[in-house]
């Protein structure tokens, strides 16, 4: 117990929030935890929206949605990434150096932000859809229309499910080369320091609540009026019911 | 050079035997986050407060690097230092953090109809439990139990950083000796761990859930996918 | 799910299959050895997770064993915060260690720096329970290196030159920060207040050499012996004022286990072992051969012709 009071302490100490050549800096640490994350967030989500959106709209390609998810949550993260580092040249448009980071983090967040999107616009009535079609809406204005706001919820729950799994993963990016909030964990375990491992790990579990809490509060205001968070129960007997508690879109993370 | 037959059996850092080592840090964590995880769920889908009260405990638990964990966790239980032990411990806690949202949801969906009509024939609690509740949970229990085996396979190779074999050895060594090959090796090793407890998991409830089977695919499919989602 | 008998059944399949599994498991790893009352003395080896401490144990723990003694091996520890405990409750027993690092992590306010300062100052900072044997003169110490462009540049041979640059980063192991020959030493010492840390948890292996060639870092600490620094040509800054202490291969073993016959093997082991075979070591492991750490280990010893 103990140990963590230290460790709260040691958060409040002015001095380990400054960067020197001996302390790499509470706000320069979090400043370059929400950097990488934010980056890696990004790339996933430029690859896995919009192919969550065909796949949910189509309905082409689930199957191999779903495996393909599946593998990318099995691939070890430390093992990967202590691979990429050696082999993985620079990529355009991603800052030098970060690039099998990103590349990473980024396969991580792509499962739920895939699942996200296409159950999104899967739990959607198909009645509503076909009414939507009668009406003669084209192809894109039902996706942009009916499907995307229908099945905000969803698809924003990816996102916070993504993210999160990002900021807690990005914890051990330091066990190699970049500077996380993790940095303070892996610099303790080096040091024998085990309130600094402490602080860290306090630091990190702080940083994905708030940032659950923001989402939470994100969900709530974009889900159009009309479409309940938890929707009337449908006549399901069977697991079919899980639509509805799925609706609400919560987080759950793994692989950090 | 490297060579995986060469290191298949023999060798410093030989697969066969680290794969093994690997299962066995993995099986008991899985059972664990199931077992513990349907009373801790069927509370939570019983009770609002129960609800937020765990899942806020485990969602907690599971921002913890995993590295921390097992480096808190021997200090916690005052274990030998190289006890595998330590490892399944910190593996367990990550799979209940899982599966308890998983296990909630499963029997929040199990209708409230259903549950009544069970009472009104006459069914006990135990029996509406065990042969209502839990039968009709299955799908969304599978489709947690599938998510808390496949990231235990994977986070199992963490163990390396505190001293415990698995297959995260050949990572830190192919990194250490720059033999991508072997790298290559541990992930594959991995995935295809992780491919066959998915396998067996199915396996099992297609035994224990029959009627599962019936239902039409793209319907049991939509199921594991929203589960997925969270 | 659990109404049917063939649930029940499943599950006990299931578990009875999770238990052979984990019985299998712990024989293929039998790892505390000892239960069976032979003569025999058992020695669990033990070493760090890095290719060169790994060697060492196995050449170390194959000495012992071609003497008689009932070795078993935990390798690949981790680092010391994981192994040096598990050395103190005598779940290891024997460590090949370095002893300016063991020194600085035992004793953070440690000055020693001649090989018998070192030893000196190791055998009282040691725990209750560790020994440390007699050092080897092979030794593999910390060393600065730039690139030769950065160091023709900027005309750098010695750590005083790193003085004239307006600033720097410099990578290490996260200790470097806390150490007293670390960073602070380079302050005290050298006199240097342009230095930006980033820390590199590799022990100057490959992560820190990319960095290094891709100008991330210009100075770099990388433990003398590690081939890299030959194949890439870098530029080992000399330390005329002595700031790393001195680093020679260390057994460091469990006092319980101490007896005349290990203290010799050992020492022996020592006493033949040099830097070069360090390097050369490395290099067959982690070099263009990539032998295996155990065999190479055994190559060593035969052609070394000890025992």
């Amino acid at each position: 117990m103990s140990l963590i009071v230290q460790g709260f302490l040691w958060i409040f100490v002015p001095a380990h929030w400054t960067t020197s050549a001996t302390s790499a800096g509470i706000g320069n640490a979090l400043a370059q935890h929400l950097a990488l994350s934010g980056l890696s967030l990004l790339v996933a989500g430029v690859i896995a929206l919009p192919l969550g959106l065909y796949i949910g709209h189509t309905g082409k390609g689930r199957g191999v949605a779903i495996v393909s998810s599946n593998i990318a949550r099995a691939i070890p993260t430390l093992g990967l990434l202590s691979i990429l580092l050696l082999y993985l040249p620079d990529v355009p448009f991603l800052p030098s150096g970060y690039t099998p980071d990103i590349v990473v983090f980024a396969l991580l967040a792509i499962p739920p932000l895939l699942a996200g999107s296409y159950a999104g616009l899967e739990a959607i009535d198909r009645q509503t859809i076909d009414a939507a079609r009668a009406i003669g809406m084209t192809e894109w204005q039902i996706l942009t229309k009916v499907e995307i706001p229908l099945g905000i919820a969803l698809i924003i729950g990816g996102i916070r499910s993504s993210s999160l799994q990002i900021v807690a993963t990005v914890t051990i990016a330091p066990l190699f080369t970049q500077i996380t909030l993790g940095t303070f964990i892996a610099d303790g375990l080096a040091q024998a320091d085990y309130v600094k491992v402490v602080a860290g790990a306090i630091l990190v579990a702080a940083l994905a609540l708030i940032i659950d809490g923001l989402f939470a509060i994100v969900q709530r205001f974009v889900v159009p009026r009309g479409v309940s968070r938890r929707p009337t129960k449908e006549k399901s007997t069977t697991a079919r019911g899980t639509a509805l508690a799925a609706k609400t879109g919560t987080p759950i993370q793994e692989g950090n | 050079m490297y060579s995986i037959w060469d290191n298949f059996f023999g060798g410093s850092y030989p697969i066969w035997y680290l794969t093994l080592d690997h299962i066995g840090l993995c099986v008991i964590p899985i059972l664990v986050g199931f077992f513990v995880s349907i009373p801790l769920g069927y509370l939570a889908s019983r009770s609002r407060g129960a609800r937020s009260v765990l899942i806020s405990v485990f969602s907690i638990l599971y921002t913890l690097p995993s590295i921390v964990l097992f480096v808190v966790v021997p200090v916690t239980l005052g274990l030998a230092i190289l006890d595998p032990t330590n490892v399944i411990v910190a593996l367990s806690i990550y799979a209940v953090a899982i599966m308890v949202r998983s296990s909630a949801d499963a029997f929040s969906s199990v209708s409230a109809d259903v549950r009544e009509s069970a009472r009104a024939v006459g069914y006990s609690p135990a029996q509406r439990f065990f042969q209502v509740e839990l039968p009709l949970a299955g799908p969304v229990l599978l489709a947690g139990m599938r998510i808390v085996s496949v990231s235990t396979v994977s986070l199992a190779t963490v163990g390396v950083f505190i001293g415990i074999p698995s297959l995260g050895l050949l990572f830190t060594d192919a990194f250490n000796r720059q033999i991508p090959l072997e790298a290559v090796t541990g992930i594959v090793a991995v995935l295809i761990l992780a491919l066959i407890f998915d396998v067996i998991l199915s396996t099992i409830a297609r035994i224990l859930l029959p009627w599962n089977r019936r239902e039409s695919r793209r319907r049991a499919a939509r199921t594991a996918s929203k589960a997925v989602v969270m | 799910m659990f109404g049917s008998k063939r649930g029940v059944i499943a599950i006990g399949v299931l578990v009875a299959g999770a238990s052979l599994l984990l019985s299998g498991c712990a024989s293929s790893s039998s790892l505390g050895g000892g239960s069976t009352p032979t003569a025999k003395t058992s020695v669990v080896v033990g070493s760090a997770n890095f290719s060169e401490n790994v060697i060492l144990a196995d050449i170390y723990g194959q000495a012992l064993a071609a003497n008689g003694f009932k070795v078993t091996y935990r390798l690949n520890i981790g680092a010391r915060a994981a192994y040096i405990p598990a050395l103190e409750k005598g779940e290891v027993n024997l460590i090949p260690e370095y002893s300016g690092s063991i020194l600085d992590f035992l004793n953070k306010s440690a000055t020693a720096n001649s090989p018998a300062d070192v030893k000196a100052a190791l055998d009282k900072a040691l725990p209750k329970g560790l020994t440390a044997l007699t050092p080897s003169t092979a030794a593999d110490s910390d060393s600065l290196n730039v690139t030769p462009a950065f160091a023709a540049a900027n005309h750098l041979t010695s750590i005083a030159d790193l003085k004239n640059l307006k600033s720097f980063t410099l990578a290490a192991n996260p200790e470097f920060q806390t150490r007293p020959d670390g960073i602070k030493g380079l302050e005290s010492v050298y006199g240097l207040n342009n230095i930006k840390f980033k820390s590199i948890s590799d022990g100057g292996g490959p992560a820190t050499l990319k960095a290094l060639l891709d100008n991330t870092v210009q100075v770099a600490d990388i433990y003398s012996t590690t081939p890299s620094i030959a194949a890439n040509k870098l530029v080992t800054l000399t330390d005329p004022k002595s700031l790393f202490a001195s680093q020679e291969v260390v057994p460091i073993v469990s006092t319980s286990k101490v007896n005349a016959k290990l203290t010799d093997v050992l020492n022996k082991v020592s006493a033949k072992l040099t830097t070069a075979d360090l390097q050369e070591l490395n290099n067959e492991v982690s070099g263009t051969t990539k032998t295996d750490p155990a065999t190479a280990a055994k190559n060593w010893l035969s052609k070394a012709a000890l025992f």
